[in-house]
C-alpha cells in the first residue's frame, strides 16, 4: 500500500515535471459580498416552497402550536435531546442523544422528527444542519418520513458563499433543499424517495 | 452480471467495438432514441433557466476552471495534505494504482468488516473500476441504491449517462423491469412517483441493516480532510450515515484545496447537472464523527490512468470534469446514439476525451481510438461546461495525435492524392472534371449519400454536397475569357 502511494505520487510528479503547469491565480470576481445583517427571508421562503416543501411563517409565540398542528394526534415524534422543550409542548416525544442513541429500527418507527438548523440560504432555499444545537446526529433527520425544521429569520444568509464562510467544515454537514427527490425517470423531478418525504419548514421571525 | 467486457487493469473504460459500428446499431433503436431525445430536451431547457438566474455565472465558471487548474498544478501536495487530515480525524487512506488494486483494497476492507453485502451510493469511480462485478466474483453482493443505478442493475443493463444511468429507459420500460425483478412490489403504474415509492420500499430494509457502504466523492477538501457527496434521493445520506463502515473511492483529481472553494462548485454543479438551484441533499464529513455516522472510514485514492492524462498538457483539462453531464445533454451526437455507443462508462463529449486518454490507445483498431471522432465539433459542450473544459480543442488534439502516430491510413492516402493533384494546374483541372462526374450520384436534394468504394468510406457516415455544374475555372473562362489576369 505504501508502495502504491509512492508510485502514484511519483507518477504525478513525473507528469508535472515533464510538462510543468503554471501557477494559477483564481479569479474571485463572482458574487462574494459578505453577509450584512440577516438574509432575505421572503426569498428563502419562496425558494423552499418551489421544492414543494411547506413553509409556515410564524412568530416565536406560535411555534409550539404550529408544530402541534402539523403532526397527527398520537404521532411518534423523535427529537434531539437538546431541543428546547417549549417547541414541542403538548407532544409526547422521544429524545435521541449520543449517550442514548435510538436504533435505526426505532427511528424507522417514528412518524416525525423536529429539529432546528445551523443556517438557511435564501438564494437556493437550502437548510444546512451541522449536528449543532437542536439538530442531533445525522440519522435523526434522515430515517423518519416527516421532518419539521425550525429556521429563525436571523439564521438566513443570502448567498452560497456567505453560507460557506459561516460553516465549520469539521462538523458533519447536511445540505437539505426540499424533500428527497429524484430526476432519474426521464430527467423529470419527482419528490419523495429515501429521505423524508415531507419537509415542513417553520420560518420564525427573530 | 453485466455485458461490459472492460479492459484488463482499467475496468469499464473501453467497449469492444469502434464507435461508428456501435453507433450504427444503437441508431436503429428507435425507442432509445425517443427516450434520450425527450430527456435531454427536457433538461436542456431547464438548465438554461437555472443558469440564467445567476448574474455571475461566467465569473463562477472562470473561477471553477482556475481552481481545477490550480489543483492539477499542486496535485502531489494537495493529496498529501488531504491524506494527513483524513488520518488526523480518524480515517484511513489507501492508494490504488489501477482498477484491479482498488477493487482488491475494497474487497479486503469489506471482508475485514465481516460483511458479504454492501450498499452503494452512485459513483462513477466504482463504475469505472468495475467494482460490482469484482465483488460479485468474490461472493460479495453490491446493492446499488440510486434509482437509476438500481434500474440498470435489476435489468442486467449498463449505464448510458453519467448522471442518469437509465436515461435510455422510459417510465413504461422501468415499470416492466420493476414488475419483473421486484415481485413484492405489487401492482405498479408507470407514474414516476409510484415507481420511486417501489424503490423506497425495496431498499428500506437494506439501508437499515447494512454494515458496509461504498461511495464515491464529488470533492475532497485538502485543508480539512472533508469529503462531499452531492445527491438527490437520500440514498446517499442513508449509505453515508447508517452503516458502521464507509469506504469511499475517489479519483485523485477530485481534491479541492480549501473548504471555501466549494462555494464555487456547489453553485456550478447542481445547476449544470439537474438544473436545480441546489440538489436536495449534500453530505460532508471529515474522518470519523464520534457517535454520528460510520465509525470506520476508509478513503481509497484512485489513479487508474489519471496520471497519464496529467502528462499531456494539451489534454489534461479533461481531469477538470466535475461529472455534471451537461455536455452529454447538449451534444447532438449523444442525443442520437445514446451512451452505450461510447463503450466506456464515460459517454458523450467528456467521455470522448477522457476514455481514450485514461486507457491510452493501441493503434487504429482500438475502440477508444474512434471516440475523438464521435463529434461534429459544434462546440455546444464547451459552452455548457461549468468548468470551461475546451472539449472541441482536446478532440482535435487527440485526432492530430493519432494522425501523427500514423493511425489513419485511409485519410493519409486521400490527402496524399489531393496533394499530388493540386501540385499541377493541369492535374487539378483534370481532377475537377472527374469530380464533376460525381453529379451522377447526387439525389434530388443535391447531396451524395452513397459512393462506390473507396468513396463509400466517406459516405458511410457523411453526405457529400453535389459538385457544382460549373467549376470556378470554367466560370472564369466563360465570363472573363481571353482577358489578362488582374
Amino acid at each position: 500500500m505504501t508502495a502504491s502511494r509512492r508510485v502514484v505520487l511519483d507518477r504525478i510528479r513525473a507528469a508535472l515535471a515533464a510538462a510543468p503547469a503554471d501557477a494559477v491565480q483564481v479569479p474571485r470576481d463572482y458574487d462574494r459580498t459578505p453577509a450584512a445583517g440577516p438574509g432575505d427571508a421572503d426569498r428563502f421562503a419562496d425558494a423552499v416552497c418551489e421544492y414543494r416543501a411547506q413553509v409556515h411563517r410564524v412568530g416565536t409565540d406560535e411555534l409550539a402550536a404550529t408544530i402541534l398542528r402539523l403532526l397527527p394526534p398520537g404521532a411518534r415524534v423523535v427529537v434531539p435531546a437538546d431541543l428546547p422543550a417549549d417547541w414541542v409542548g403538548g407532544l409526547r416525544v422521544v429524545a435521541d442523544s449520543a449517550e442514548n442513541p435510538l436504533s435505526s429500527a426505532e427511528l424507522d418507527r417514528a412518524d416525525a422528527v423536529v429539529t432546528g438548523c445551523a443556517l438557511g440560504i435564501a438564494a437556493t432555499g437550502t437548510i444546512v444542519l451541522d449536528a449543532g444545537a437542536a439538530q442531533g446526529r445525522r440519522a435523526l433527520t434522515l430515517v423518519p418520513d416527516h421532518h419539521v425544521c425550525v429556521v429563525f429569520t436571523d439564521q438566513i444568509v443570502d448567498t452560497v458563499p456567505q453560507a460557506f464562510a459561516a460553516l465549520d467544515p469539521l462538523l458533519p454537514l447536511t445540505f437539505i433543499s426540499g424533500p428527497s427527490a429524484t430526476s432519474d425517470i426521464e430527467l423529470d423531478r419527482v419528490e419523495g424517495v429515501h429521505g423524508p418525504r415531507t419537509l415542513d419548514v417553520l420560518l420564525v421571525r427573530r | 452480471m453485466t455485458t461490459f467486457l472492460g479492459t484488463p487493469g482499467f475496468g469499464n473504460l473501453r467497449g469492444d467495438e469502434p464507435f461508428p459500428v456501435a453507433a450504427r446499431r444503437e441508431l436503429r433503436n428507435a425507442q432509445m432514441r425517443r427516450n434520450v431525445a425527450h430527456a435531454t430536451r427536457t433538461i436542456r431547457a431547464k438548465r438554461l433557466v437555472a443558469v440564467a438566474e445567476c448574474a455571475d455565472w461566467e465569473e463562477l465558471r472562470a473561477a471553477g476552471s482556475a481552481l481545477k487548474r490550480d489543483v492539477l498544478a499542486r496535485l502531489p501536495e494537495l493529496l498529501e495534505e488531504l491524506e494527513a487530515n483524513v488520518v488526523a480525524r480518524g480515517g484511513m487512506v489507501h492508494w490504488a494504482r489501477d482498477a484491479a488494486e482498488a477493487n482488491q483494497i475494497v474487497t479486503d476492507l469489506v471482508r475485514a468488516a465481516g460483511a458479504d453485502e454492501v450498499v452503494k451510493v452512485k459513483s462513477m469511480a466504482t463504475q469505472e473500476i468495475g467494482l460490482n462485478e469484482h465483488l460479485a466474483a468474490q461472493g460479495i453482493a453490491a446493492i446499488e441504491t440510486d434509482l437509476a443505478e438500481l434500474i440498470v442493475q435489476l435489468d442486467n443493463d449498463t449505464p448510458s449517462h453519467i448522471l442518469v444511468p437509465a436515461i435510455h429507459r422510459n417510465r413504461a420500460e422501468i415499470r416492466e423491469i420493476f414488475t419483473r425483478e421486484m415481485p413484492d412490489a405489487g401492482d405498479l403504474t408507470d407514474e414516476p412517483q409510484v415507481l420511486a415509492m417501489a424503490a423506497r420500499a425495496h431498499l428500506r430494509r437494506k439501508f437499515l441493516s447494512a454494515k458496509v457502504a461504498v461511495s464515491g466523492a464529488n470533492f475532497g477538501i485538502a485543508e480539512t480532510g472533508t469529503l462531499a457527496v452531492v445527491e438527490s434521493e437520500g440514498n446517499g445520506r442513508m449509505c453515508l450515515t447508517l452503516p458502521d463502515t464507509l469506504i469511499t473511492v475517489m479519483g485523485i483529481e477530485k481534491v479541492v484545496p480549501r473548504f471555501a472553494d466549494l462555494e464555487v462548485f456547489m453553485q456550478l454543479l447542481p445547476r449544470s447537472s439537474t438544473a436545480e438551484r441546489m440538489n436536495p441533499y449534500t453530505s460532508m464529513w471529515t474522518g470519523v464523527h464520534p457517535g454520528d455516522g460510520p465509525q470506520q472510514f476508509h478513503l481509497v485514492l484512485l489513479d487508474n490512468g489519471r496520471t497519464a492524462v496529467l502528462g499531456d498538457p494539451a489534454g489534461r483539462a479533461a481531469l477538470h470534469c466535475i461529472r455534471c453531464s451537461a455536455c452529454l445533454n447538449v451534444c447532438p451526437v449523444y442525443e442520437r446514439t445514446g451512451g452505450h455507443a461510447y463503450g466506456s462508462v464515460y459517454p458523450g463529449p467528456i467521455g470522448a476525451i477522457l476514455s481514450p486518454q485514461l486507457t491510452g490507445t493501441r493503434g487504429h483498431g482500438d475502440p477508444n481510438a474512434s471516440l475523438p471522432y464521435a463529434s461534429s465539433l459544434c462546440g455546444a459542450c464547451f459552452d455548457a461546461c461549468p468548468v470551461r473544459i475546451d472539449i472541441p480543442a482536446i478532440l482535435v488534439h487527440l485526432r492530430a495525435a493519432q494522425v501523427d502516430a500514423g493511425h489513419s491510413r485511409g485519410q493519409d492516402l486521400a490527402m496524399r492524392a489531393a496533394a499530388w493533384a493540386m501540385r499541377s494546374p493541369r492535374r487539378f483541372a483534370l481532377a475537377e472534371r472527374l469530380l464533376g462526374a460525381g453529379r451522377f450520384f447526387a439525389g434530388s436534394d443535391h447531396r451524395i449519400t452513397a459512393l462506390p468504394w473507396p468513396g463509400s468510406r466517406w459516405t458511410a457516415s457523411r453526405d457529400v454536397p453535389e459538385p457544382p455544374a460549373e467549376t470556378f475555372r470554367q466560370w472564369w473562362a466563360r465570363t472573363h475569357g481571353g482577358q489578362a489576369r488582374p
